[in-house]
């Protein structure tokens, strides 16, 4: 009688395998199509168009007076001279449309590039210089081939005219992709090929060094009181019920806690660094909190006993034997916490840190951006420059967070103990 | 004084019956847990319908060759069996034979009672109900009841069949244990150590629970006490460091052993 | 740069107090350091931290008030026909003064009584810091030379140190119920004073969510309209079709894992299931916009059917691919929490392992399960930045996937992002929202919570 029915039922036994493992290749496969669609679209934002230029550093335009007064050099037309010498290369562009085309070949950052040289090194003025300066964002896009030339010309950003310049600068050697440093040397832009992290990028470390100063001490602070001091009694009760639900509560939450009580009632500035490691803080530290204590829990009593029977006091015991054993595992709580908090956006789209900001902050009173933010802010720009700037952010972001785990891992891995 | 750890080999007295009366013949069974040799070159016969004890000393491999004999240490991923375990002549080793099928033969009652946390009902049901032996509900009554009742707990748990297992007590438990392990059927029901767990009280219930069902079952149980093993077992395995030292009738171990180490187990120099 | 002198001071005013205390109490024993109470660098410890906790109290709270205050006063010195100004301009002026102060730039041309102002801003600044260091300077050494006094060689230092230690590490904890109370408070004042406008019924029973508010009172559709039916047939259309995607994908990864694969298999494909756990929300809405919506939209289209470019199903099914690791993770501690002995039970009388799985560890691990299920909805129904990317912003009462639905969060973050009118109904109701939202995750939590802590007691 058994005997019949085994046929089906070992049918089941591998349909069930089979959706089980069907469950964790569809999991796979979502995280192979996420990753290649970012790194497809993102690895070529390390690489930027450049078009060189041979600009006559003319002293007439550039410094009249001859008296190298840092306000006149700064402010005078740069973008004239950038101008010229684009006329120059195409000697046959004549009309006023066709001109201002062809200006736009090359970025506005041209002229600002060629300020900070002769800003750098007044004496070259009147000399003859080479310098290769940042495409205009379209341009880089038709020499990436996110722009296509099969495209019919009223469809595409870049005209035909364009196109054919570029040839002649092709056929000179004058046009190249290079390493796009600009990308991980300067702020926001409104110009794709302008724009770089690292704003966002020192904004990030601030608001981290705030959130781990603060999360860790109050973490471990007070895991050891409830785990090795705190009576079983109501306060405590209320105390662990608290943390276990400030762990589920959504980050946006904390983001209008933020709002209201760091800005609107503190008077801590909008934007800052300070006011979102705060928030990211409190968001982290159930997960320090839960982490320590597990840690804790796992150095065995008997190396509290052994403490407490030669004579140390309780706070002894602690902090010469149970703390020290328990570290690893704590630091790795830390780790994990941190690398949420770095990837948090929500609650700091609450406290400002989305405004778009164009200075490097320089401390952590001074309206920043964090790089997750620079990720939601340049994903709804409308430029396909920008897309492939948001993936590459992204690209970057992966890997802070990728070191952070592994060392998590690592960390673990090598303090692992069994008792 | 030391028990002389030397002269352990070949198995002596009567591992193996005559007469082809035997329900289970191992054959040369190793056993090994990546490279630690747990069992070695085992082979003894376990009679049909008697009850057979293994004894000896903690780690001795006694629970690990009851394992065997149900395969129950296919679970185990370390594990490498090698030797012959043959049930009515056919070896429970070889590649076609089906676990489930073997399992549905071969019951096993655990050390410590473990009822799903199901109701008493379900616990008993669930066998029946996946090997499909019964075809409608009144059957399943049927089988359920009569399991409840070889393994003495219909009385005790009648009024309150559909209430959860795991609200028993220890004993009750064990023999719940015991009645699920009926429900399907088996030809032979192991059992690891099916009283360490419990009172005096409790472990004379199972152990006349045992007696009773020899008539129809083929068992072999795992123990700590000897007294025990005297009391149901009619004849007696006394494993030491993965050897099976001496097997023969009960009566005749625990009086007249012919190794020393058995000796000196029994009269509980060591162990 | 001020806070970091002040924060020296103190600890050079500490690292003193240490030494000098270590040292009074080895000068008190005479040489016998055993007749003292306690090691003498405990003596030292508890100078220090008088010397220390006091003055750092003091200057957090200095820091945390000092802004407010000298706002108030440089608002109150400035001309009476700018003091009336509403609180958003009056945030700008306040800005502006503060950037003349600094040096830095200023959004127009500075006038007189900006120029005084800030001056004057200036001058309080400046006051400000010279009394802060004062007075952290007089109650570090006061409390400093207060307890070094009390040096004796029966003084137990030690005990009083543990004392100070215990009395933080309380402190410390009392953090989590603070931020629970903080959480609480603000979303309720912001929300009591939007129901003095709206009232509740309204808000909880409106079929219509348009919080657009007029610029001008006689503009045309003046009055908005905070029905929140919408949004949450919204948030729930997504959190169902999140949970249709992670439950069982999750749940039967969590069973394959634990009981089917191999050890080699379960140690590379855990770590790479976590990684999907790690990956920045920001990044799934990203991936949502720019890939899973378009493919949905052109498939649709391919079979004829409407789909919107910010359909529900996108938003949701990037928001159950996320939730996957999450689910599986919980899923894979409760089946692992059910002994062993029930599996070998089962396998004893002869179940195959799905018979085992499925009839008596999920059976088993049911509550647990539930709970897990629970705290996943908790998370996709706060989750945020997915639907903000991906999902759309008009309220659409449908329970269609196809079109586009907007959720609490989402109008959370566009109602408070951009340029805020103090005071006005649509700003405030994002803190409604809030409100609800955290009601409606806080039960979901407790409740699965409890269903957990139930669960693993029964185990235990």
């Amino acid at each position: 009688m058994i005997k019949n029915r085994l046929k089906r039922r070992y049918l089941f036994e591998k349909i069930f395998r089979f959706m089980g493992l069907s469950a964790v290749v569809t999991a796979l496969a979502m995280l192979a199509i996420l990753f290649l669609t970012i790194i497809s679209n993102g690895y070529s934002a390390f690489k930027q168009t450049y078009i060189r230029l041979t600009v006559t550093l003319d002293e007439e335009v550039i410094d009249p007076d001859g008296a190298r007064n840092p306000d006149t050099l700064s402010s005078a037309n740069y973008s004239g001279i950038v101008k010229k010498t684009l006329r120059k290369i195409f000697p046959d562009v004549k009309s006023r449309r066709d001109k201002r085309e062809l200006y736009s070949l090359v970025s506005q950052g041209a002229s600002f590039q060629l300020r900070d040289i002769i800003m750098d090194n007044p004496d070259i003025i009147g000399e003859t210089v080479t310098i290769w300066v940042p495409a205009d964002d379209d341009i880089d896009m038709l020499f990436k081939g996110y722009i296509k030339r099969s495209t019919p010309e009223n469809e595409r950003r870049v005209s035909d005219k364009k196109i054919a310049w570029i040839d002649v600068l092709l056929n000179e050697g004058a046009i190249k992709k290079r390493f796009n440093s600009t990308f991980f040397t300067s702020g926001d832009s409104r110009e794709p090929e302008l724009a770089g992290i690292y704003g966002a990028l020192k904004g990030s470390i601030y608001t981290m060094i705030v959130t781990l100063l603060l999360s860790f001490p109050l973490g471990v602070a007070t895991a050891v009181y409830l785990e090795e001091f705190a009576p079983v009694n109501r306060f405590t009760d209320i105390i662990e019920v608290n943390i276990n639900n400030l762990a589920a509560v959504p980050s946006i939450v904390f983001g209008l806690l933020g709002l209201t009580i760091f800005l609107s009632f503190f008077g801590l500035p909008r934007s800052a660094p300070v006011v979102g490691g705060l928030v990211l803080t409190l968001m982290t530290l159930p997960t320090v909190i839960i982490a320590s204590r597990a840690a804790l829990k796992s150095v065995p009593p008997s190396i509290r006993e052994a403490a407490l029977g030669v004579g140390a006091s309780k706070m002894q015991s602690v902090l010469h034997h149970v703390l020290p054993l328990a570290m690893p595992g704590m630091l790795t709580g830390t780790i994990i916490g941190m690398a949420r908090a770095l990837g948090e956006t929500a609650p700091l789209l609450m406290i400002g840190m989305v405004a778009f900001i164009v200075d490097i902050p320089k401390g952590f009173f001074d309206p920043s951006t964090v790089l997750p933010v620079q990720i939601y802010l340049w994903a709804d720009s409308p430029e396909r420059a920008f897309l492939e700037r948001t993936s590459a952010t992204i690209i970057v972001l992966l890997a802070f967070l990728i070191i952070m785990n592994a060392l998590a891992v690592v960390l673990r891995k090598k303090f692992e103990r069994r008792w | 004084m030391n028990p002389n750890f030397d002269d352990i080999g070949e198995t002596i007295g009567a591992p193996l019956l005559e007469n082809g009366s035997a329900k289970i013949n191992c054959n040369d069974v190793n056993v090994f847990y990546d490279d630690k040799h747990a069992i070695r070159k085992v082979s003894v016969d376990i009679g049909k319908n008697e009850v057979t004890a293994f004894i000896g000393p903690s780690g001795c491999g006694k629970s690990t060759f009851l394992r065997c004999i149900n395969r129950m240490n296919d679970t185990i991923t370390s594990c490498r069996v090698t030797g012959e375990v043959n049930i009515d002549n056919i070896n429970i080793y070889n590649n076609e034979l089906d676990v489930v099928l073997l399992r549905a033969r071969v019951g096993m009652v655990f050390q410590k009672p473990n009822p799903f946390p199901k109701s008493i009902y379900e616990n008993v049901a669930y066998g029946p109900k996946i090997h499909g032996l019964a075809q409608n509900k009144a059957e399943l009554d049927e089988i359920v009841y009569t399991s409840l009742e070889k393994a003495g707990l219909l009385e005790e748990v009648k009024d309150r069949i559909n209430q959860p297992g795991t609200g028993l007590s220890g004993g009750q438990q064990q023999r719940l244990c015991i009645a699920r392990a009926i429900a399907v059927h088996p030809e032979v029901i192991l059992m690891d150590e099916p009283c360490s767990a419990l009172d005096p009280i409790a472990t004379a219930k199972i152990e006349e629970l045992i007696d009773e069902l020899k008539q129809n079952y083929t068992i072999i149980i795992v123990t700590h006490s000897m007294q025990q093993a005297a009391r149901v077992s009619q004849r007696t395995a006394f494993f030491h460091l993965g050897y099976l030292v001496e097997c023969d009738d009960t009566k005749r171990i625990f009086t007249t052993p012919d190794h020393k180490l058995t000796q000196d187990y029994i009269t509980g120099r060591y162990g | 740069m001020q806070t970091f002198i002040l924060t020296f001071v103190i600890l050079f005013l500490t690292l003193i107090g240490f030494i000098l205390g270590k040292r009074r109490s080895v000068k008190i024993s005479n040489g016998g350091v055993n007749k003292l109470h306690s090691l003498p660098g405990y003596y030292g410890l508890y100078v220090a931290m008088w010397c220390s906790i006091p003055a750092v109290i003091f200057l957090a709270l200095w820091l945390s008030f000092e802004n407010s205050i000298i706002t108030t006063l440089i608002v109150s010195d400035l001309p009476d026909e700018m003091k009336d100004l509403p609180p958003d301009r009056m945030s700008l002026i306040v800005n502006d003064i503060k950037n003349l102060a600094e040096g830095n730039i200023v959004s127009k041309e500075p006038d007189e009584a900006l120029k005084k102002a800030a001056l004057h801003y200036s001058r309080l600044k400046e006051v400000a810091y010279a009394s802060l260091f004062t007075l952290i300077m007089i109650i570090s050494t006061v409390f400093g030379i207060f307890t070094y006094r009390k040096i004796q060689s029966n003084f137990r230092a030690r005990n009083k140190v543990e004392k100070i230690m215990e009395i933080i590490l309380i402190a410390s904890s009392t953090v989590a119920i603070f931020t629970t109370i903080g959480i609480v408070l603000s979303v309720l004042f912001e929300s009591i004073r939007f129901f003095r406008q709206i009232p509740v019924f309204e808000f909880l029973l409106g079929l219509k969510w348009s919080p657009q508010m007029a610029i001008r009172p006689d503009q045309v559709g003046a009055s908005g309209s905070f029905g929140i039916i919408p949004l949450v047939t919204g948030t729930m259309l997504i959190s169902f079709i999140a949970m249709v995607v992670a439950v069982p994908i999750g749940l039967m990864s969590a069973i394959y894992m634990s009981e089917y694969a191999s050890y080699r298999t379960r140690a590379i494909v855990k770590p790479l299931l976590e990684i999907l756990a790690g990956i920045p929300t920001v990044v799934y809405g990203f991936f949502a916009a720019l890939t899973v919506a378009p493919f949905i939209r052109d498939t649709g289209a391919l079979v004829g059917l409407d789909v919107s470019s910010e359909s529900a199903l996108a938003a949701g099914l990037v928001m159950g691919v996320m939730i996957i690791p999450f689910v599986s993770s919980l899923s894979d501690d409760v089946i692992n929490a059910v002994p062993q002995s029930m599996r070998d039970g089962s396998y004893a009388i002869g179940a195959t392992q799905s018979e085992t799985i499925i009839r008596v560890l999920l059976q088993a691990a049911l509550p647990g399960i539930v709970g897990s299920v629970l705290l996943a909805v908790s998370r996709a129904i706060g989750e945020t930045m997915i639907v903000v990317m991906a999902a759309g912003l008009t309220a659409n009462l449908t329970g269609n996937p196809f079109e586009a639905v907007t959720t609490f969060t989402v109008q959370i973050v566009t109602l408070l992002i951009g340029d805020q009118e103090f005071d006005s109904p649509k700003t405030l109701a994002a803190f409604a929202l809030g409100l609800i939202l955290f009601i409606m995750t806080l039960c979901l939590n407790i409740v699965a919570l409890y269903v957990v802590r139930k669960y693993r007691e029964q185990y235990e």
